[in-house]
Order: structure tokens, then C-alpha cells, then sequence
């Protein structure tokens, strides 16, 4: 099972490292990441197959929340299901 | 893998313009809980809705977390209360007590289902029931009302039609202090749907199963936004594409949320009910929709072909992307609940006559409309004969959810808070009525055929 981690603020040193350090503490195993910036912005998305998560995901989202509000950041962990649904047509 | 476009378009759309379940609404058979003895019947229903709704609210909230999406409300809807009434006699407003007293143990937003179905005639409990719900609604603060006084097959019960500007008029009157809120919590029907998860109408049909799950989804922020991107010069027919588009994504994201949420409680899942539900917060009105279509302000001419279009639009995109889609599925025009609703009457353009012609092409009726508090009831009664005779010969579901302000009057404005936001007290005229709403009686059901 996967779920996206999504990552959007101003841009600096450090976010992809503190994202990653997150999901390897939760056992969160990184599976594909995609970074655009546009001017400043940082827009990160990764997909993290969470089926040996140490935590319950929706305990996991919570914690990336507050991750991102210290950090200045809005972080969203969603399950992959929300995307297929919506953006597939079957699925 | 997803593309990162999709995954923050979906963001966007809950961040910013305010995507969300609006409600997952257990809908729950009182039927096996009749009993002679009201005591008895009051006891059975306590035990069946916290034994089989206790996790609703625990499971809603997960959901929402892992998933991402905001799910507002948690709902019960349960058969119509009259039936019971019907069998075990007393005072009706029992009933309403240990609905509420479920609601509060179990955390709940509303239970809805104090209701009675009397498009033909009355049976045994319904005038009580009927009579007992300005009391009920105000001893009660998470229960809401509703009663169908009219349908396409049966015609229109004008003896229910003149009770209820009555039931309506005194829900104001003794939540006079509390902004007139009873009166808020009543829906009067044709045609009502029986699965319908939205509030106030929401009952649990006789024709459902013991138990179901029905999602209800919105996201008038959503579509206005995608057309808010849209060329002032697409036509009308490429509009409704995208909308049809957006309201395609939406549903799904119901249907998804529908089916996790009835695996987890072990409950049939029912129906996702995709309506344009708006709500105060800027941005997220159904009126800004017509206006982003090319209207100054709600209520211009043209106001009516624009929200035909939308909500037929709203209910081809959805009906593809669920298995079932069913509730009242369209958009609402609530007056109070929605901000561009709210400004357009304020400035005199959307008026009671408009939203009346509006009404024969929205999915509901008129709604949360306040109107002076010193109009007399049967002018109440007719504006209810009114919508119901729109649905009933449209073959469509209408209401009529009117707040009159009590000691207050055209221009000054009522407060419900939360999604009930808060609505300028509009012009009624007050041309005497009272003969035709003191006749009684039915109007006979429509012809079918011949229809021009």
C-alpha cells in the first residue's frame, strides 16, 4: 500500500533531508520523488509504500503536519487511493 | 505513479477551495423497534443506534486523517419517526428526547428522521407528530424535522400543507431567542427522496435496508474555480463539460470515502449523494458559479438557465464516476448558507419570485430563506403549496426551508451560525391567501402524459 507526501512552502536547505529522516523513523520506505521550484516555491511529492509503518497512517499524517508547521511548510500524507480515484478512470 | 500535477490539483482543491465530505450519514431502520409501550420503543432505539452507529464518528475522523479529505459531519438518519408514534401512542416528543440523548453519546452532528410522510392522507401518529415538532425541535438541539406533504403520484395534502406554515410559524416563534433556529431544522417535501444524507431532510426510507452508509459530497469552491479559469468566451456546452469533469472527480473521491467508511463499519454501503452543498466561507457559494458563467450578480436574467445547466451537468459527471448515485444530487440554493446567495439578496436583485423559478430546476427548494417574522402562517402554507406543486408536477424533489424572523423585519438579518450561517430578513408580498389555505383537502396527482 502507498501513500503521497506532499511538500509546498518556501524553499531551503534541508526539507528533502528532514521529509526523508520523518519516513525512515515511521519504517515509511521512499519509493519515488518528484521536486519542481517555481520562482521560490518548493513543490516535492513522494510516493512511500507504508506497509511495515510503525505507526497508524493516519497518527503518521498528523505527525507531518505539525513536521511541516515547524518547519513553515504545509505537509499532506494522503493514501494513494484518494489520487487513483479521483484522476483514473478505472481503478 | 500519479502525476504531481493530479496530486496538487486535489490539494489545491481542498486547501483552497474548500473540497470535502461534507457528511457520512448512517441511515438506521427503526422498524424492529416499534413496541406498544413507548417506554420499551424509546429504550430499543437507544440500544439499536449507539450499538450499531457508536464507531461512526471515531471511523469518520480516521478516514479523514489517512485520506487527506475533511469530512464535516457525522449524521444519523432513521425512519420516520410518525410510524412509531403510530404504533405505540403517547407523547411524541419522547422520541425526540432519546434521539437526542443518542446523538450526544454517540457525538454526532444531527439525527435526522422526526418525520412524517402524509402526501395522501394522515395515519395513526402523524398529527401528533407533526403538532409535536415546534416542542420537540426546541427541547432538542441536534434532531431535525421534515414531512412530505406531496408527490408526483399522489398529489398534494393541503391539510398537511396548512398545518405546516402553523408547525413552521410556532418553531420560530418559541426559538424567538435563539435566532428562530426551530424553524431552521424543519424541511417540508414533495417527493422526498429516501436516502438522502443531507440535513434537514434526511430520513431513512421504509424501502432501505437495516442499515446503510450514504456519503454526501461537495464542492462549490471547486467548480468555481475551474471556471473561474475558464475563456469569458467558451460556450455553454464546453462550461458544462467542466463541469461535468470537476463533478466527476468529486463523486469519486464520495464513492471512495463511501466504501472505506462502510468496509470499516461493517455496513451496506448505500449511496453517494454528489450535491453543490455551498457554505458561508467566501468562495465556496453556488452563486459565484452563476456569476463566474457570466452574470453580474445571482439573480440576473438568465440566473435559472444557468443553474438548469449546472445542475444537470453536477449529476452527469457524477452519475459516471459511482455505482450508486442517488440523495438529491444536484446544487442547492440555500440563501443563508451561502455568501454570493447572501449578497445578491441584500442588494434586492435575488428575490423570493426568483428563487422560486429557480427552485424548478435546482435539486431542492427553497431554502433557508428568512422571511419577516409578522407574515401570517397560511402565507407560509402558500408558499409551501407553491414549491410542492413545482415538484410534484416536474417530477423532482422540492422543499421549502423558510426561517420567519420573529420581531424583526425586511432589511435586518438573522444568525444561525456554523453552515447555517446568516441571512437578511427578505420582501414577501402579503396578499391574503387564507381562503385557499383553509379549503384542505388534496390536489389531485398530475397527468403523466399530454404534457406540454
Amino acid at each position: 500500500m502507498n501513500a503521497v507526501v506532499s511538500v509546498i512552502g518556501k524553499d531551503r536547505v534541508g526539507i528533502l533531508a528532514r521529509v526523508a529522516t520523518e519516513c525512515a523513523q515511521a519504517n515509511v520506505n521512499v519509493v519515488e520523488v518528484t521536486q519542481t521550484l517555481l520562482q521560490d516555491t518548493f513543490a516535492m511529492t513522494m510516493l512511500v509504500n507504508i506497509d511495515q509503518i510503525a505507526m497508524k497512517l493516519s497518527e503518521f499524517a498528523q505527525h507531518m503536519d505539525n513536521v511541516g508547521k515547524e518547519m513553515g511548510l504545509v505537509i499532506h500524507v494522503m493514501h494513494e487511493d484518494i489520487f487513483n480515484s479521483m484522476h483514473k478512470i478505472q481503478g | 505513479m500519479i502525476n504531481s500535477k493530479d496530486i496538487l490539483e486535489t490539494i489545491k482543491m481542498i486547501d483552497e477551495e474548500y473540497l470535502d465530505v461534507r457528511t457520512i450519514t448512517m441511515g438506521i431502520s427503526l422498524l424492529n423497534c416499534a413496541d406498544a409501550d413507548i417506554e420499551k420503543s424509546c429504550e430499543k432505539i437507544y440500544r439499536k443506534i449507539t450499538t450499531l452507529a457508536k464507531d461512526l464518528v471515531k471511523v469518520g475522523n480516521d478516514i479523514g486523517r489517512e485520506y487527506g479529505i475533511p469530512i464535516i459531519n457525522k449524521r444519523i438518519a432513521v425512519t420516520p419517526i410518525a410510524m412509531l408514534v403510530g404504533v405505540s401512542g403517547g407523547d411524541p416528543i419522547r422520541y425526540a428526547l432519546t434521539l437526542e440523548r443518542c446523538a450526544q453519546e454517540i457525538g454526532v452532528d444531527f439525527i435526522g428522521g422526526y418525520s412524517a410522510l402524509v402526501q395522501k392522507g394522515f395515519s395513526a401518529g402523524d398529527r401528533a407528530l407533526i403538532e409535536s415538532i415546534p416542542q420537540a425541535l426546541a427541547q432538542t438541539e441536534h434532531i431535525c424535522a421534515s414531512v412530505n406533504v406531496g408527490s408526483t403520484k399522489a398529489g398534494i395534502n393541503m391539510d398537511a400543507v396548512r398545518m405546516m406554515g402553523e408547525v413552521v410559524k410556532q418553531a420560530a416563534e418559541i426559538t424567538a431567542d435563539r435566532d428562530c433556529i426551530g424553524a431552521a431544522k424543519i424541511v417540508v417535501f414533495c417527493n422526498a427522496p429516501e436516502d438522502n444524507p443531507f440535513m434537514a431532510g434526511a430520513f431513512h426510507g421504509v424501502g432501505e435496508a437495516d442499515c446503510v452508509i450514504n456519503v454526501g459530497v461537495s464542492g462549490p469552491g471547486v467548480v468555481r474555480a475551474v471556471l473561474e479559469k475558464a475563456p469569458k468566451d467558451l460556450e455553454m456546452n464546453e462550461l458544462a463539460d467542466l463541469i461535468k469533469r470537476t463533478a466527476f472527480k468529486i463523486t469519486r473521491m464520495g464513492q471512495l470515502v463511501g466504501t472505506v467508511a462502510s468496509e470499516r463499519l461493517n455496513v451496506p454501503f448505500g449511496i453517494v449523494d454528489l450535491s453543490l452543498a455551498p457554505t458561508p466561507a467566501i468562495g465556496d457559494s453556488v452563486a459565484y458559479i452563476l456569476e463566474e458563467m457570466g452574470l453580474e450578480t445571482c439573480g440576473a436574467y438568465g440566473t435559472t438557465a444557468c443553474l438548469a445547466m449546472l445542475n444537470d451537468a453536477v449529476k452527469k459527471g457524477g452519475v459516471m464516476a459511482s455505482s450508486s448515485v442517488g440523495g438529491l444530487s444536484g446544487a442547492f440554493i440555500p440563501v443563508s448558507e451561502d455568501a454570493g446567495m447572501i449578497a445578491a439578496a441584500k442588494s434586492g436583485i435575488l428575490t423570493l419570485e426568483k428563487l422560486e423559478a429557480m427552485t424548478a430546476v435546482c435539486s431542492v427548494g427553497l431554502d433557508m430563506v428568512v422571511v419577516p417574522g409578522d407574515v401570517s402562517a397560511s402565507l407560509i402554507s402558500g408558499m409551501i403549496a407553491d414549491e410542492a406543486a413545482i415538484g410534484m408536477v416536474n417530477s423532482k424533489t422540492t422543499a421549502v426551508r423558510v426561517i420567519p424572523a420573529i420581531g424583526r423585519k425586511e432589511g435586518d438579518e438573522l444568525s444561525f451560525g456554523g453552515l447555517l450561517g446568516a441571512g437578511p430578513v427578505m420582501h414577501m408580498n402579503r396578499s391574503d391567501n387564507s381562503v385557499m389555505i383553509a379549503r384542505g383537502g388534496r390536489i389531485p396527482a398530475p397527468l403523466q402524459s399530454l404534457k406540454n
